[in-house]
C-alpha cells in the first residue's frame, strides 16, 4: 500500500566491542528485534519492532545494549508534534482506533508532586518507629453511627463485615487474561503474606487460586465474566466495577487470542472468543439500580462480605460518590485518570477523567459536608508511585490505596505501554506460555512483599516525623499537607494551605 | 526460559578472565560445562548431577574422574586421556568433549563456591542446593 | 499583624492542675491558684485560666454564661440574641480587681439563663443541645462576642496573663467549689486573645490541656460532620467537642471515651479475650477518626466529676494523688505537694489510663 510512513520510535544501540554474541537478546525478544547475521558474524537489530521494554538491556551479560529514542526528527512544530503526525499516519493506514496501555502518560500536572508533608519540631515530639509502636493497620467498611455497650461494658452494636489490612495498601484489580497466571499467583501469595488483598479483576478466579480466598477481592464487572455464587463466596469482599480510570465510560476487550483453555474456563466463555465487557452494566442505568446490585450481591453471600463500588474519577465524582455512599456499598474505590490498563483506546486514556488527587479531595469533603463520610471507606488508585503518594492520599482523606502499576513494576514491568500487544517480554501482560514462565512467582511474590514492606517502613517514618503513631490520625488530616506552586483554586479544592502559610 | 545465559556465565567462570568481554574475544571461545536442551515448551539445563554412584568415575580408565568427600564429581584434567568413556556412560549426557584432549564437566565452581549458572540465572530456574 | 486563635492554628505547651473533693466539700479557689502558680515557668504569660464546679449553688438550675465582649455594640447584639432564646434571670459584670499585669481586658459579663420554653419546643431539640447550638451560634456569628463558659453551677475564668495573676484578677478566693481545674499557657505565637486561653468549655464540659496533638485536623474534620464548628483551631476546643459528642450525645461512658481517644494498641488488642477484642476492634474501627495522637495531658471537668488522661505514649508529664476524699492531678508533683505536702498516695498514671473521680465516691 504505497509508502510506509512508519518510522521507528526507538533505536537499539549495541556496542560491538562489548557484544559477545551470546544471543540472549535475540532469544528473549518476543518482538523479534534482534537476530544474528551469520555472514557478518554479528548481532543485528530491526529498530522498528522495538517497544523499549528493556528486557534485552536487563539480560545482556556484558551491558552491550542501550535503547535510545530514534534520532530522526520531523520538522520542529510545537503543535504538530511527531507523535500527532505518526498517529495520523497509522490511522490513515489502518482505519482503526488507536490502542495503548498502562496509565495516561501525558504531562498533565501531578498533584502529589505539589504537596509537601509536615514534621514535628520542638512543640511536639516526633516519634521513633523503631522504639515506639507505630500502627498502619486499617479497617475498611461501613461504620455504624455509634457504638452501644451493655452494663458490663460489652459491645452491643453489630459491626458490618470489614476488611482488615495490615498495611494501607492493596493490589488493584487486574484480570487473569490481561495479566498472566504467574503474575496473579505472585499477587495472591504476596497479599496473603502481607495481610492485605489482591483483586481478581473482571476475569473470574482460577480454581487454583481459591486457596487465597481470604485475601482476595472478587470483581463483578459489566461482562460478568466468571461470576457465579462459588466465585462470590470465595473472596473476602466483592467489588462492583463501574469504571476504570484509564478508560472511563467504556468497557473492555480481551482479544480472542488471549482466551486459551485456562482463561476460557475461568471466564466461562468459549476458547478463542473475544471477551467484550459492555460500557455500562446493562442492569445499572442509574443509582437506584446500583443499590439493587449491591444488595443482590449481599443477599447472595448472606451479608458476610463488604461490597466495594469502583468508579473512575470523572468531573462530577463527588456527587456520584455521595450517591454510592447511600447505596449500601461499604467501600468506594476511586480510580484516577493515570490508572493503568491492559488495553484502552489512546484517545480515551489520554483525554478522559480527572486526577485522583483532586477527585479524592472533593469526594472526601463532600461526604463530610453531608455527614456520611463514616458510611463508607475510601480507597484510591490511579498512579500511586511511592510511599509519599500514599501518605499524601491518606492525609487528603483516603482510608487506603490500591496499587496496580507499582506492583507490576515490582514484578519487572518497565512501563513500555505495549500490554495490548500480548507479547510482554517480562511474562506479565501475556498469555504466551513461553513468556509467562519468565515470571517466576517464587521471585515475584517476594519482590512484591519487599516493596510493600519498604513502603510501610517509609510510611511509619513519615508518620513518626509528624508525631503521629496510628495511621487513622493521618486520615483526612490535611493540616499535615501544604501545597507548592498551586493556584488558590487548586488549594481550595485540595483543602490545603500553601507552603509558608 | 531458554535464554542460555547459564552457558555463557559457566564458560566465563572457567575462562580464568576477569572480564566477560575479554573472555569471549579472541579466537578460542571458552567452553561451558553445561548445555541447554530446548523443547517446545520446556527448556532444560543439562549439567552434572554429581550422582551418588557416578558411572563416569567407575568407568574412568585412568582414574582422572573422581568423587571427593563432599560428593562432588570432578575430573583431574592432567590425567584425562580423552577416551570419552565417561561421555558414553553418563546417563544424563552431562559430560562434554573438550576442545583439547580432556573432557569438560561441571565442577560446581569449586573456587568461588557458588556455581555461576545458578548465581546468574535470571529466573531461579537453576538452583544450587544440597540433597542428602 | 498577628492572627488570633481561629484565624491561625497556634500550638502551645502548658501546665495543668486539678483538684476534686469526692465528698463534695467546697474548696476555696485560693488553693488551685496556689497550685498552678508553682509551675510558673511552664507558662509564658500569654494565657491562664480556671474552671470551678459547684460555685453557683444559688443559681444551680440555670446555665451560667460567661461572655467576653470587644465592645458595647457586640454586647448589645449578643444580648438581643440571648433575650430571643433565653429567659435571663440575672446579669452582671463579673467582678474583677485591677491588676498591673492583666491589661487589655475586654468587657466580661455573666448571665444566668434558662431556655425559653416556646423556643425550645419549636426547635425540637433536647435542652442541652439547644443551649450548645445557641452558644456556638453566638461565638461564630456575632462579631466581638465570645461565650467562654456555659454550664450549670460552674464557671470558667480566664485571661491573658500568668495564671496566678488571672486568679487574683477574678478574685477566685471569693469562690468555693467541689472541683477546680487550672491552666497556664505557653503558646508559641499569639497576640494574646482572651478567648484563646484555657479552659475551653461547652456546657458543663471544660478541658485544660497540655500538649500539641498531631491528629488535630483528622479529629476536627470528623467532628465538623456533626454540627460542631471548630472556630478557634485549638486542640482544647476539638477535644471538648469530642467529649461532648461521645459522652453527652452518644451516651458513651467516660472510661470508654478514654479508650476511644487514647485507644489501646493493636498489639494489645490482639492479646485480649474474644469479647474485649471485639469491643476494642469496633472502637478503633468506628471511632478511628477520634483517636488522638501526639502528646497530651488533659483534665476534663464535668458536672459531678473530673477525668485526667494522658496520650497513649505518655508524651506529657502528669501526676495524680489522693489525700482523704481529695483527688489531685497536675503536670508536676510540686503543684500537688505545695497544697498537701503529705498525701495518702501519689502515682504517675500510665498513658491512656484515665483517672476518674466522681462525687458519689466513684472510681479512680
Amino acid at each position: 500500500m504505497g509508502i510506509n510512513y512508519f518510522t521507528p520510535q526507538y533505536e537499539v544501540c549495541r556496542d560491538p566491542k562489548k557484544c559477545i554474541k551470546c544471543k540472549v537478546c535475540m532469544r528473549q525478544c518476543a518482538n523479534e528485534v534482534h537476530s544474528y547475521d551469520e555472514e557478518l558474524d554479528m548481532m543485528v537489530a530491526d529498530d522498528s519492532k522495538c517497544v523499549d521494554c528493556q528486557r534485552c538491556v536487563s539480560l545482556c551479560p556484558t551491558r552491550a545494549l542501550r535503547i535510545t529514542k530514534y534520532q530522526n526528527e520531523f520538522k520542529e512544530n510545537a503543535n504538530w508534534t511527531q507523535q500527532h503526525i505518526t498517529e495520523i499516519y497509522k490511522q490513515a493506514n489502518t482505519g482503526g482506533v488507536l490502542l495503548s496501555s498502562m496509565g495516561n502518560p501525558v504531562p498533565y500536572p501531578i498533584y502529589w508532586d505539589k504537596l509537601l508533608i509536615n514534621a514535628s519540631q520542638v512543640t511536639n515530639p516526633s516519634i521513633d518507629p523503631l522504639r515506639e509502636p507505630m500502627e498502619t493497620r486499617v479497617q475498611l467498611g461501613s461504620k455504624p453511627q455509634k457504638l452501644e455497650f451493655d452494663e458490663d461494658g460489652k459491645l452491643k452494636t453489630k459491626i458490618a463485615p470489614h476488611l482488615d489490612l495490615q498495611v494501607p495498601i492493596m493490589f488493584s484489580a487486574m484480570s487473569y487474561g490481561s495479566i498472566s497466571r504467574n503474575a496473579h499467583e505472585s499477587l495472591a501469595r504476596a497479599a496473603e503474606e502481607l495481610g492485605t488483598y489482591y483483586n481478581t479483576g473482571e476475569g473470574g478466579l482460577n480454581e487454583d487460586f481459591y486457596q487465597y480466598g481470604k485475601n482476595t477481592i472478587v470483581q463483578v464487572a459489566s461482562g460478568r465474566f466468571g461470576v457465579h455464587v462459588g466465585y462470590l463466596s470465595a473472596g473476602a469482599a466483592i467489588e462492583i466495577k463501574m469504571g476504570q480510570g484509564a478508560k472511563p465510560g467504556i468497557g473492555g476487550h480481551l482479544p480472542g487470542e488471549k482466551v486459551g483453555e485456562d482463561v476460557s474456563k475461568t471466564r466461562m466463555i468459549p476458547v478463542g472468543s473475544d471477551a467484550i465487557s459492555p460500557a455500562p452494566h446493562h442492569d445499572i442505568y442509574s443509582i437506584e439500580d446500583l443499590r439493587q446490585l449491591v444488595f443482590s450481591l449481599k443477599e447472595a453471600t448472606a451479608y458476610t462480605k463488604p461490597v466495594i463500588v469502583k468508579i473512575a474519577a470523572v468531573h462530577n465524582v463527588a456527587a456520584i460518590a455521595s450517591g454510592i455512599a447511600r447505596s449500601g456499598a461499604d467501600i468506594i474505590a476511586i480510580d484516577g485518570y493515570r490508572g493503568g490498563t491492559g488495553a484502552a483506546p489512546t484517545r480515551i486514556r489520554d483525554n478522559v477523567g480527572i486526577p485522583i488527587e483532586l477527585a479524592l479531595a472533593s469526594v472526601d469533603q463532600r461526604l463530610r459536608d453531608e455527614g456520611i463520610r463514616n458510611n463508607v471507606s475510601l480507597v484510591v488508585a490511579g498512579s500511586i508511585r511511592n510511599s509519599g503518594d500514599i501518605v499524601k492520599a491518606i492525609a487528603l482523606g483516603a482510608d487506603a490505596v490500591y496499587i496496580g502499576t507499582s506492583a507490576l513494576i515490582a514484578l519487572g514491568c518497565h512501563v513500555c505501554r505495549s500490554c495490548h500487544g500480548g507479547k510482554c517480554n517480562w511474562g506479565i501482560a501475556t498469555q504466551r506460555p513461553d513468556l509467562v514462565k519468565r515470571l517466576n512467582p517464587d521471585i515475584g511474590y517476594k519482590r512484591l512483599i519487599n516493596l510493600v514492606h519498604a513502603w510501610d517502613h517509609e510510611i511509619k517514618e513519615m508518620l513518626g516525623g509528624m508525631g503521629i503513631n496510628a495511621i487513622e490520625s493521618l486520615k483526612g488530616n490535611r493540616l499535615m499537607l501544604r501545597g507548592i506552586g498551586l493556584s488558590q483554586k487548586e488549594l481550595d479544592i485540595l483543602g490545603v494551605m500553601h507552603a509558608g502559610e | 526460559m531458554g535464554c542460555h545465559l547459564c552457558e555463557y556465565y559457566c564458560a566465563f567462570a572457567h575462562s580464568g578472565k576477569i572480564d566477560m568481554v575479554k573472555a569471549f574475544s579472541g579466537d578460542s571461545k571458552p567452553q561451558p560445562r553445561l548445555t541447554i536442551e530446548e523443547g517446545d515448551s520446556i527448556n532444560f539445563a543439562v549439567s552434572c548431577r554429581h550422582c551418588e554412584t557416578p558411572l563416569c568415575v567407575k568407568s574412568c580408565i585412568t582414574g582422572a574422574m573422581q568423587k571427593d568427600e563432599d560428593g562432588r564429581v570432578f575430573v583431574d584434567e592432567s590425567r584425562c586421556v580423552g577416551c570419552y568413556t565417561c561421555i558414553l556412560v553418563c546417563p544424563y549426557g552431562s559430560v562434554i568433549p573438550g576442545k583439547e584432549k580432556a573432557i569438560k564437566k561441571c565442577d560446581l565452581c569449586i573456587e568461588s563456591g557458588k556455581p555461576a549458572c545458578a548465581e546468574n540465572c535470571p529466573n531461579l530456574a537453576i538452583v544450587y542446593e544440597e540433597r542428602g | 499583624m498577628l492572627l488570633k486563635e481561629g484565624q491561625v492554628r497556634i500550638p502551645s505547651g502548658c501546665a495543668i492542675s486539678g483538684m476534686f473533693s469526692r465528698e463534695g466539700r467546697r474548696i476555696s479557689g485560693q488553693d488551685i491558684v496556689k497550685s498552678i502558680s508553682v509551675m510558673h515557668d511552664r507558662s509564658n504569660g500569654l494565657g491562664g485560666g480556671f474552671a470551678g464546679y459547684g460555685i453557683y449553688p444559688e443559681y444551680k438550675e440555670l446555665y451560667a454564661f460567661h461572655v467576653f465582649f470587644d465592645s458595647n455594640e457586640a454586647r448589645e447584639d449578643a444580648e438581643r440574641f440571648i433575650n430571643r432564646h433565653f429567659d435571663v434571670v440575672n446579669l452582671s459584670r463579673i467582678p474583677t480587681k485591677k491588676h498591673p499585669r492583666i491589661t487589655d481586658a475586654p468587657l466580661i459579663w455573666r448571665y444566668f439563663v434558662s431556655p425559653l420554653h416556646g423556643k425550645l419546643e419549636e426547635s425540637q431539640l433536647e435542652e442541652k443541645e439547644y443551649v450548645a447550638r445557641c452558644v456556638i451560634k453566638i461565638n461564630t456569628r456575632i462579631d466581638g462576642a465570645y461565650v467562654f463558659s456555659s454550664g450549670k453551677n460552674m464557671g470558667v475564668f480566664k485571661a491573658v496573663g500568668f495564671p496566678e495573676d488571672v486568679g487574683e484578677f477574678y478574685k477566685l478566693e471569693e469562690y468555693e467549689g467541689y472541683c477546680w481545674t487550672a491552666h497556664g499557657r505557653y503558646p508559641t505565637n499569639t497576640p494574646g486573645w482572651w478567648g484563646g486561653a484555657h479552659p475551653f468549655s461547652l456546657l458543663d464540659y471544660t478541658i485544660v490541656h497540655n500538649g500539641e496533638i498531631s491528629s488535630y485536623d483528622a479529629n476536627r474534620r470528623f467532628m465538623e460532620m456533626f454540627g460542631y464548628k471548630c472556630s478557634l483551631l485549638t486542640d482544647t476546643e476539638v477535644i471538648t467537642y469530642i467529649f461532648d459528642y461521645l459522652n453527652r450525645r452518644q451516651g458513651i461512658s467516660l472510661k470508654d471515651c478514654a479508650s476511644i481517644i487514647a485507644a489501646p494498641f493493636w498489639s494489645e488488642i490482639d492479646k485480649m479475650p474474644q469479647d474485649m477484642k471485639e469491643k476494642f476492634t469496633a472502637i478503633r474501627n468506628v471511632y478511628a477518626s477520634l483517636l488522638i495522637t501526639g502528646p497530651f495531658s488533659i483534665i476534663l471537668g464535668y458536672e459531678g466529676g473530673m477525668m485526667a488522661l494522658n496520650d497513649r505514649l505518655k508524651l506529657r508529664s502528669m501526676v495524680a494523688a489522693e489525700k482523704g476524699d481529695l483527688v489531685l492531678v497536675a503536670s508536676e508533683e510540686s503543684a500537688i505537694r505545695i497544697i498537701h505536702p503529705e498525701v495518702d498516695r501519689i502515682w504517675s498514671p500510665k498513658g491512656g489510663e484515665p483517672v476518674i473521680a466522681t462525687l458519689s465516691g466513684g472510681e479512680i
